[in-house]
C-alpha cells in the first residue's frame, strides 16, 4: 500500500502550481469580464493538456493519454488554487462521454465544442410521471416522419430546467419491440415551438427541477446516439476515462468537517455540544463511515489507475454517501435545536445562522432519490454485487 | 499510488485460508467449541508452519519483515476461518519483543517466529495503558489480569505494568491460570495471577512504543472482526441462493436481498478502512492513532451487527448450535469487548481530535 502519488506526479504538481500562479489571477474581475477571463484561462490550461483531457483535439480538447493519477493531481492543484476546471453539468459529465463512445462524427462536431464552451446546457430527459425507478417503462414517443423525429410526451424532474438549452432523452421509438429494446437516445433542441417547460417547486421551496411537455416537437433524424432501439444500452455507457476520483470523499469529508465545526459552535445542556459525551460518540460513529468511504475511494482510485475492475465496493459508493449524509442530517438537526424551526435565507445571502443546515437536512433526501433510489441501490448491490437472483415480477429483460 | 491488494498479499491470504480450512474444518471446529482447552495444537502448528509467527518480524529474527498491513490481511482470513487460540496476542508479543531494545528477551524471537513458543497478552485494567495495574518491582511482576486468551497454553506473557509499561514474563510456578467461563469457545479466556514472577521489561511506562503496540493490537482485532463479518455475509449469501421457500430461492425476496445488501455495505467499505489504519501505522502518519481507534470501534460494531443479521437471514438453523454461525456471533462478542468497547475508542478518537 502506498498513498503517495510518486515523484513524477509530485514534479507535475509543482509544474501545475507554477502554471496556476502565473495564469489564474482573476483579481476583482466580475460579470462578463470574469467570464471572458475564465474562458481564456480554460483555453490556456487545455492547450497544456490540463483540461478536457479525454476529448480529441479536433473538438477542442487536449487529447491526453489516460492517466488517472495525473488527472487527480490536476483536480487537487486546481482545487487548491480555486481555479476553474471543465465546465460542469450533465453535458460534460454525461452527454459528451456518451457521444465520444457511441455518437456519429456529425453529432460530435455539432455538440461537443459548444458544450465545452458552456453555450449549450443539457437536461437529462429520463424520468417521466409514470417512469422513475422503472425507467425502461417510459412512454414519451418519437416517430420518424421523413427526415425528422416527431416527439410527443412528457419528461419530469429535470434538474436545472430553467437553464437547459438542450436535452438528451430516452424516448420510445419502437412500440412493437420489448420494453428495453423499444427505446432510443435522442438529442432535442429545447428552443422550438411545442416545448413547454414548467417549474416544479422542490420541498426546499426553490424551483429546482422542471417538467417538459413535448407536443409535436421535432429533431433531425440523425440526432440519435446509437441505433434505433439501442437507447437503453447507450444510456448505460459509463464514463470509463479518468472517472475514478476522490471528489465524493472530499465532499462527504467536507460535510463532516462542517458538522464538527457546528458542534463546536452550539451549546447543549449548558456546554459546548462538542464536549457532550453523546455528541462525541455520535460524531465518532459517523466518522467511522466517513473514513470507510474515503479509504474505499482510495481503493477504487488505485484499481482504476491499474486498469482493474472496481468490484463490489464500486456499487456501494452512492449508498454509502447518501446513508452517511442521512446520519449527518439527523445529528445536525439535533445540534441546531430550536433553530430548526427557522427557514434559512437562500445560500449566498448574508446573516445565515445555523438554520442553514436545513439545506443539507433536506438535500440529503433529494440525494437519496435522484440517480436511483436507496432501494434500487440495494437491489443493484444484491443482484449485481452478491449475485442474488432477480425478482420475477419486475419483467426485466435487460 | 497503490491502495489495493497485491498478488503477493492475495497469495498469502489464499495460503492461510486453505491451510486453516484443512487444519480446522467445520467438523473439527464443532468439537473444539465443546472442548475446554484454550488452544488447538494442529491448526496452530499448521499456520505457524506457513510462517505466520514471523510474518512481521525482522528477517534477522527469522521473520519475513512485512508490515502491519500484511499482518492485518492475514488476520482477516483467520477471523474468517475462526482460527482458535491467542493468535493476535502471539503476534503482538513478537512485535513487542522485536521493537524493544531488550536483548535478553530477543532470545525468544526464533521460538515466537516459529510458533514453538506460544505467547499471549495480559494487559488488564480497563484496557488502556494508563489503567494497567500489574506491579513490576525488582524485576518481578505481581497481580491479576482477567480475560487472557490462550493462557493455559502460553509459555510467555506480554504483561501490562502499572503506569503503562510492557514486560515479558515466562510461565512457571509463579504464574497461575484460572479458566473463565468463556462465550467465545474458539478463544477461551482465563484469569492469570502473577506472584513475583520474573519479568524482562520491554518498555518503561510512558514509552511511545507502548502506544504503537496498543494501536497495532486494535488494528489486528479489527482485522479479525472484519474477517468474521465477511464469513457471516458469505454464509448468508450462499444460503439465500440455495434455501427455497414459496417455491423459489429465498434470495429472490427483496426484504432479504436488502438485508444482505446492508450487510455487504457494512463489510466491504470497512476493508479499506482497515487497510488504512494499518498503513497509517506502517508509515507513522499523523492520524495513525485516531485511525486505529476508529477502525476498531467501527469494525467491531459492524461484526456484531452482521452476525446478528446473518442469524436472522438463516432462520431456525441459524439459531442452532450445530450449524455453527454462533461461533462467529461469539467471536463478535469477544472482538467488540477485547481491548475496549467501541464507545471507549470513540471517546479516545474525540479526545485525540481535540474535540
Ligand atoms: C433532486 C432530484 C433531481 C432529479 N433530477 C433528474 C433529472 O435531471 N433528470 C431525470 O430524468 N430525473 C431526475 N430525477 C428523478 C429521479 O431519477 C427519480 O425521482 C428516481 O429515479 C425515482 O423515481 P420516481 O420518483 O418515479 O419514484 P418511484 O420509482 O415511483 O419510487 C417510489 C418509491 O418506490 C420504491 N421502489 C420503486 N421500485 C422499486 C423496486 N423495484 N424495489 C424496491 N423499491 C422500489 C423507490 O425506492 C421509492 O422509495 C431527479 C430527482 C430528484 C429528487
Amino acid at each position: 500500500m502506498d498513498l503517495n502519488y510518486g515523484a513524477e506526479a509530485e514534479a507535475f504538481r509543482v509544474e501545475l502550481a507554477d502554471f496556476l500562479a502565473g495564469h489564474w489571477q482573476p483579481g476583482d474581475r466580475r460579470g462578463s469580464a470574469l467570464k471572458a477571463y475564465i474562458a481564456s484561462f480554460r483555453q490556456e490550461a487545455t492547450s497544456r493538456g490540463y483540461l478536457y483531457r479525454n476529448i480529441p483535439k479536433r473538438y477542442g480538447g487536449s487529447e491526453q493519454p489516460i492517466d488517472t493519477v495525473r488527472a487527480q493531481v490536476i483536480r487537487e492543484a486546481f482545487g487548491r488554487a480555486r481555479a476553474p476546471m471543465e465546465v460542469s453539468g450533465n453535458g460534460m459529465s454525461m452527454l459528451v462521454p456518451t457521444l465520444l463512445d457511441r455518437g456519429s462524427d456529425a453529432l460530435k462536431d455539432l455538440f461537443i465544442p459548444p458544450t465545452m464552451a458552456g453555450d449549450y446546457v443539457w437536461g437529462q430527459g429520463y424520468s417521466e410521471p409514470g417512469s422513475g425507478s422503472d425507467l425502461a417503462s417510459i412512454r414519451c414517443r418519437a416517430e420518424l416522419a421523413g427526415d425528422k423525429w416527431v416527439i410527443n410526451g412528457q419528461k419530469i424532474w429535470t434538474s436545472q430546467g430553467d437553464r437547459v438549452t438542450h436535452m438528451f432523452a430516452l424516448v420510445r421509438t419502437e412500440p412493437q419491440a420489448s420494453k428495453h429494446a423499444g427505446i432510443s437516445y435522442l438529442i432535442i433542441d429545447l428552443d422550438q415551438p411545442g416545448v413547454t417547460r414548467r417549474p416544479i417547486r422542490q420541498m426546499t421551496g426553490d424551483a429546482g427541477f422542471y417538467e417538459f411537455f413535448f407536443d409535436d416537437v421535432t429533431t433531425p433524424a440523425d440526432w440519435i446516439v446509437g441505433a434505433r432501439g439501442e437507447g437503453w444500452q447507450v444510456s448505460r455507457t459509463t464514463l470509463k476515462h479518468e472517472r475514478a476520483n476522490i471528489g465524493s470523499a472530499d465532499a462527504l469529508g467536507g460535510q463532516f468537517a462542517k458538522l464538527v465545526e457546528l458542534a463546536g459552535q452550539v451549546t447543549r445542556f449548558g456546554r459546548p455540544a462538542i464536549k457532550d459525551p453523546e455528541i462525541r460518540q455520535a460524531l465518532a460513529r459517523i466518522e467511522g463511515w466517513v473514513l470507510a468511504h474515503r479509504c474505499s475511494s482510495y481503493r477504487l482510485f488505485s484499481l482504476a489507475a491499474a486498469d482493474e475492475p472496481p468490484g463490489l465496493v464500486g456499487l456501494m459508493m452512492k449508498l454509502l454517501v447518501t446513508e452517511t449524509g442521512h446520519d449527518i442530517a439527523m445529528l445536525a438537526q439535533e445540534l441546531i435545536g430550536d433553530e430548526a424551526m427557522l427557514e434559512p435565507a437562500p445560500p449566498g445571502t448574508r446573516g445565515r445562522g445555523v438554520e442553514k443546515w436545513l439545506d443539507q437536512i433536506m438535500g440529503s433526501l433529494g440525494n437519496s432519490i435522484a440517480g436511483g433510489t436507496t432501494n434500487i441501490q440495494r437491489n443493484v448491490i444484491a443482484e449485481r454485487g452478491l449475485g442474488l437472483p432477480r425478482e420475477l415480477a419486475l419483467g426485466n429483460d435487460a | 499510488m497503490r491502495f489495493h491488494q497485491s498478488e503477493e498479499q492475495l497469495a498469502i491470504q489464499d495460503a492461510l485460508r486453505g491451510t486453516l480450512a484443512d487444519a480446522l474444518p467445520a467438523g473439527r471446529l464443532r468439537t473444539l467449541v465443546d472442548d475446554p482447552a484454550d488452544f488447538d495444537r494442529p491448526s496452530w502448528d499448521a499456520l505457524m508452519a506457513l510462517g505466520l509467527g514471523g510474518l512481521a518480524l525482522p528477517e534477522e529474527a527469522g521473520g519475513s519483515g512485512l508490515g502491519l498491513v500484511d499482518l492485518a490481511m492475514a488476520i482477516e482470513v483467520l477471523g474468517d476461518g475462526a482460527a482458535a487460540g491467542p493468535i493476535v496476542q502471539h503476534l503482538l508479543t513478537g512485535l513487542a519483543v522485536a521493537r524493544s531494545r531488550n536483548e535478553a528477551a530477543a532470545a525468544h524471537l526464533p521460538g515466537l517466529a516459529a510458533g514453538t513458543t506460544v505467547a499471549t497478552m495480559a494487559w488488564g485494567g480497563d484496557w488502556l495503558p494508563e489503567s494497567w495495574a500489574l506491579t513490576l518491582e525488582d524485576g518481578k511482576v505481581s497481580g491479576s489480569v482477567r480475560f487472557v486468551p490462550g493462557a493455559s497454553a502460553a509459555a510467555l506473557f506480554l504483561v501490562g505494568t502499572a503506569g503503562g509499561g510492557l514486560a515479558l514474563v515466562s510461565g512457571g510456578s509463579q504464574v497461575t491460570v484460572a479458566p473463565m467461563p468463556s462465550a467465545d469457545r474458539s478463544r477461551r479466556v482465563s484469569t492469570v495471577t502473577f506472584d513475583r514472577a520474573p519479568a524482562a521489561e520491554l518498555f518503561a511506562p510512558g514509552d511511545a512504543g507502548v502506544a504503537g503496540l496498543f494501536d497495532a493490537a486494535l488494528v489486528l482485532t479489527a482485522a479479525d472482526a472484519l474477517g468474521g463479518a465477511q464469513r457471516c455475509l458469505d454464509m448468508s449469501v450462499a444460503y439465500a441462493k440455495e434455501r427455497e421457500q414459496f417455491g423459489q430461492p429465498i434470495g429472490r425476496f427483496q426484504a432479504l436481498k436488502h438485508q444482505l445488501a446492508t450487510m455487504a455495505l457494512e463489510v466491504e467499505p470497512a476493508r479499506a478502512l482497515l487497510w488504512y489504519a494499518a498503513y497509517a501505522q506502517d508509515c507513522s502518519l499523523p492520524d495513525a492513532r485516531r485511525a486505529a481507534a476508529l477502525a476498531k470501534s467501527h469494525i467491531a460494531d459492524r461484526f456484531v451487527s452482521v452476525t446478528r443479521a446473518a442469524i436472522a437471514a438463516h432462520g431456525g438453523i441459524g439459531y442452532s448450535w450445530e450449524y455453527g454461525l454462533n461461533t462467529w456471533f461469539r467471536r463478535a462478542l469477544f472482538d467488540r469487548a477485547y481491548l475496549g468497547s467501541p464507545s471507549l475508542h470513540r471517546e479516545r478518537a474525540a479526545e485525540l481530535a481535540g474535540w
